[in-house]
């Protein structure tokens, strides 16, 4: 049997990812608990999580579908029991959600889709049940359980005043109406049930996290969300993300290597001390790569570090070392695939920003798990870094600007996350490239070096 | 207290991890996972398993690098009682066997204690049956007088033929029971297990929500995880959220023979050799003959291991993550050419094997943390059917069979021969599939110290 002649490049750029696709059939997963417990939160991180890590994951909140259904919001009597024409839309509103699910699966593509509903009665689960059986679709129910006065106070002041339902309203107002709406939904609440639901695959946050349920997890996603879930948390903290000092190689323009930091970096580096003892920041962690230049940097910080080889900067192969002008006069092709698409082009011999993203999985995990940290690593790791928490879609990832100098500090925040910018006012060079208009394999140098920023 | 002057940086010759130095010495920094060492401790009947988990978690911290080890206490009985009667030992008012018991307990201890506090160990696993409150309290209060962490394993289950079959694949081959015959051995068995349902105190949602623990329900149908503290905690707690105990097999293979391997080139990403082709044919013919249900074919994504693959004529997955070891500056040199350019690096690299670091390359300790999601993954799969390589090969069958850093770069992983694993017991049967191959295979050799190696590999 003759074996197939498989052509370098094509095995390069092969669309099996560095990871292997695990999902066959689509994964529902649905969110059940009263209002103020979170399932919001979680949807949408959850979804951001999975998102970066290339499983297509969308959110469907049925609330939103209300919204558009019902133009105002008058007061909590439209979710009361016995309110029929409430529940008739309601139920009308769950329903195109489902439908837009099913069109999510079939059409777009998408893997995993989160239902995000209060779903707190068993009629309601067995609706959802017994659609997803029709379908083929697997489902995973996580249900938030939390009776915490405090914690639900917090959660209605953080997202709900935002909410478009009060936004015409005074804070004790919304505060009142929200608490009965509450109301509505606790008497007909019917957790899910440890015996009744042994079939089911679910797993059961409490009091935010301090204890978890999981039952029958089926497969390789349901298992990946059940540890991300288990490993996030709310405690307000923030994350500082920055690159090394500006590296000698960086000075001559050239890329990747192992090059210690130039005068400027240095300074940097004993200006990034000073600002962190300005922070006063509690317990802060501090981790760098394996390479010489951030390293150095955290040196100047007088700290104890960690040092992660998974946070080294993108491999890029034969290009290691080399100039954009050398790239595009000894591998012109390359440079041209590598423009066409800089997410999944991996260097010969090296790595893609796919291939990133993958390598640093486990940092964003123990990033979820920490509290305040100082994450000191490089260009293409800082932009899967920050796509990860800004949510950016795989297009945008390579072209994220992370310039050197600059301390990135990410704060969650309701459903996302501020982000405060600080340059420490020492100059360096730009090594930021924008994708250039003429991406063809055939243009000329010139066209191919339009966005290269200057240097030695 | 800012530092005035940083500190210089050395690049350690061997790992090629960049140090701070002072007066020529290298300032120690460890990077560890874990802070306090850790304390885990089984809870539950006999036969539910506890020994089982206790061994297999300890077989996979070790090989991610937490120093790691089991005590258990029924060993220690034994060593005292020398000779086992019968479940009578066990009962609850045997005086003298508690008396026995509670000893045993406590020298398990204090080896715990000496482990963790003394030799460096970071995990001890306390396996024991731990099924009074009072016994945990003891053991609570005794770890946070020493400074360790405590982390509950308690393993659940009233399946009478789950617990049926534990009794027979492991009770009867117990020391206890060498001397009684089927029967005999598995009624006494039965009537110790009554001897502890008295007086068994599961860990209590209510009473103990302020202690770690996971519960583990009907060998694993569902989970109940309190309070996980620390980054240890949250990995065993998914460890053990993804092993299972149904009956499955593992192959292991390299791809078939190479044309770098001919030239004796190490690396690279070149094609099959004829001899490579013949083995891929003979490789689908061994599978086929197998009858393997549900085979999973995994490859890494280089040529030679998915030209291996394609012949097979079943769908496979490409791992990025099984690639071969980077030799670095290495690749697709031949030893006498590293001898030649490299004789520092060469003569480094047999010093220390799994923690040697090619120049930009990577050492076999960087490919275990990079294999460790493969080993995830083969944990939660059935059948499965891993075409890798050489360095990648001797890492996976390190896990599992349990072999150390210093064993691991020098398992030998022939080419064409299929390495066939079956749990529980790790049986490795080891298949030729009949096709000639280069050996590439090297032996540690015997290492003369020169002057200019006079280097401290302990930084």
């Amino acid at each position: 049997m003759e074996l197939p002649h498989l052509e370098p490049a094509m095995l390069r750029r092969c669309s099996a990812a560095s990871v292997p696709q695990f999902c066959n059939s689509p994964t529902l997963i649905v969110m059940v608990g009263l209002p103020a417990r979170g399932k919001t939160y979680i949807s949408k991180k959850l979804t951001r999580y999975l998102n970066w890590i290339g499983v297509p994951t969308k959110v469907f909140n049925v609330g939103q579908y209300r919204r558009e259904a019902v133009k105002i919001y008058k007061n909590f009597e439209f979710f009361k029991p016995d309110n029929k024409e409430a529940m008739r839309i309601r139920k009308a509103c769950a329903a195109a959600a489902l439908r837009d699910v099913t069109a999510y699966f079939a059409k777009e593509q998408g893997q995993v889709a989160v239902f995000d509903a209060t779903n707190t009665t068993r009629e309601r689960r067995a609706v959802i049940l017994s659609f997803a059986k029709e379908m083929g679709y697997k489902v995973f129910f996580v249900e938030s359980i939390c009776d915490d006065p405090n914690i639900i106070t917090e959660n209605i002041k953080q997202v709900k005043f935002g909410s478009p339902d009060y936004v015409d309203r005074d804070i004790d107002e919304a505060m009142e109406d929200f608490n009965q709406r509450i109301e509505c939904y606790r008497l007909s609440y019917m957790p899910i049930d440890d015996d009744k639901d042994r079939n089911l695959s679910y797993i059961k946050i409490f009091d935010v996290g301090s204890r978890y349920l999981v039952n029958q997890v089926q497969d390789h996603i349901q298992s990946r969300i059940v540890y991300y879930l288990m490993n996030i948390h709310v405690t307000p903290r923030s994350i500082y993300l920055s690159r090394h000092g500006e590296s000698e190689l960086n000075l001559l323009g050239r890329i990747g290597g192992d090059s210690s930091l130039s005068t400027g970096g240095h300074n940097y580096a004993n200006a990034m001390a000073t600002f962190l003892r300005e922070q006063n920041i509690l317990d802060l962690r501090v981790w760098t790569s394996h390479m010489k230049r951030t390293i150095q940097t955290a040196e100047a910080l007088g700290v104890q570090y960690e040092q992660w080889k998974a946070l080294n900067e993108i491999d890029a192969g034969v290009c290691e070392e080399l100039t954009y002008e050398e790239i595009q006069a000894n591998f012109p092709e390359e440079f041209a695939l590598r423009d066409q698409d800089k997410y999944r082009y991996r260097y010969p011999k090296g790595e893609s920003y796919e291939d990133l993203v993958h390598r640093l999985e486990p940092v964003i995990m123990e990033l979820e798990r920490q509290e305040n940290v100082l994450v000191i690593c490089h260009q293409a790791v800082m932009r899967c870094l920050l796509a990860y928490f800004l949510d950016k879609p795989a297009e945008e990832l390579p072209y994220l600007r992370c310039p050197l100098h600059t301390i990135l500090k990410l704060t969650p925040i309701a459903y996302g996350c501020t982000v405060e910018s600080f340059y420490l006012n020492i100059e360096a060079v730009d090594t930021h490239r924008e994708k250039p208009k003429n991406v063809d394999i055939t243009r000329n140098p010139e066209d191919a070096l339009q966005t290269v920023p200057e240097h030695i | 207290m800012l530092d005035p002057s940083p500190r210089e940086l050395t690049q350690n010759p061997l790992r090629k991890i960049w140090l701070p130095c002072r007066n020529g010495h290298i300032v120690q920094r460890r990077v560890c996972m874990t802070n306090c060492p850790t304390l885990i401790v089984t809870v539950g009947l006999p036969a539910r398993g506890k020994t089982y988990i206790s061994k297999k978690l300890t077989r996979y911290l070790n090989w991610i690098g937490v120093s790691t080890k089991e005590f258990n206490v029924g060993q220690y009985r034994r060593e005292c009682m020398k000779i086992y009667k019968s479940f009578e030992f066990f009962s609850p008012d045997n005086e003298e066997g508690l008396k026995v018991r509670r000893q045993c307990a406590m020298a398990a201890l204090n080896d715990v204690r000496e482990y963790l506090s003394v030799k460096g160990g970071h995990v001890a696993v306390f396996d024991a049956t731990n099924t009074t409150r009072e016994r945990r309290a003891t053991i609570v209060k005794f770890a946070e007088q020493n400074g360790f962490k405590v982390f509950f394993v308690e393993s659940l289950c009233d399946d009478k033929d789950i617990i049926a079959q534990n009794i027979v694949q492991v009770k009867l081959g117990s020391p206890d029971y060498i001397h009684c015959n089927t029967e005999e051995a598995i009624e006494d068995f039965m009537n110790r297990i009554k001897c502890y349902e008295s007086s068994y105190q599961s860990l209590d949602e209510i009473l103990d929500r302020d202690l770690s623990y996971i519960k583990i329900m009907d060998v694993g149908r569902r989970y109940l995880v309190n309070r996980v503290l620390d980054h240890i905690q949250s990995r065993i707690v998914y460890y053990l959220m993804n092993i299972h105990i149904t009956p499955r097999s593992i192959y292991l293979c390299r791809h078939g023979e190479s044309d770098l391997n001919i030239k004796g080139r190490i690396g690279g990403d070149s094609g099959l050799s004829a001899r490579g082709k013949e083995f891929a044919r003979r490789l689908r013919k061994f599978i086929q003959e197998q009858n393997i249900k549900d085979l999973k074919v995994w490859t890494s994504q280089m040529k030679r291991a998915i030209q291996t693959a394609e012949c097979l004529g079943v769908p496979y997955e490409q791992w990025k993550t099984l690639n071969e070891i980077d030799a670095g500056v290495c690749e697709e040199m031949m030893y006498e050419e590293i001898q030649e350019h490299y004789p520092l690096e060469f003569a480094l690299r047999d010093q220390d094997k799994y923690r040697y670091r090619y120049p930009k390359g990577e050492s076999y300790e960087d490919l275990v943390q990079r294999l460790e999601p493969v080993i995830m993954e083969l944990e939660r799969q059935e059948n499965v059917l891993v075409i890798c390589h050489q360095a990648v090969m001797r890492c996976l069958l390190a896990y599992f069979l349990d072999k150390t850093a210093e064993e691991l770069p020098y398992l030998k992983c022939s080419l064409h021969t299929v390495l066939k694993l079956t749990p529980v017991a790790y049986e490795v049967e080891s298949v030729f599939l009949g096709v000639d191959a280069v050996n590439t295979h090297r032996d540690k050799p015997e290492v003369r110290k020169h002057k200019c190696l006079s280097i401290d590999m302990k930084s």
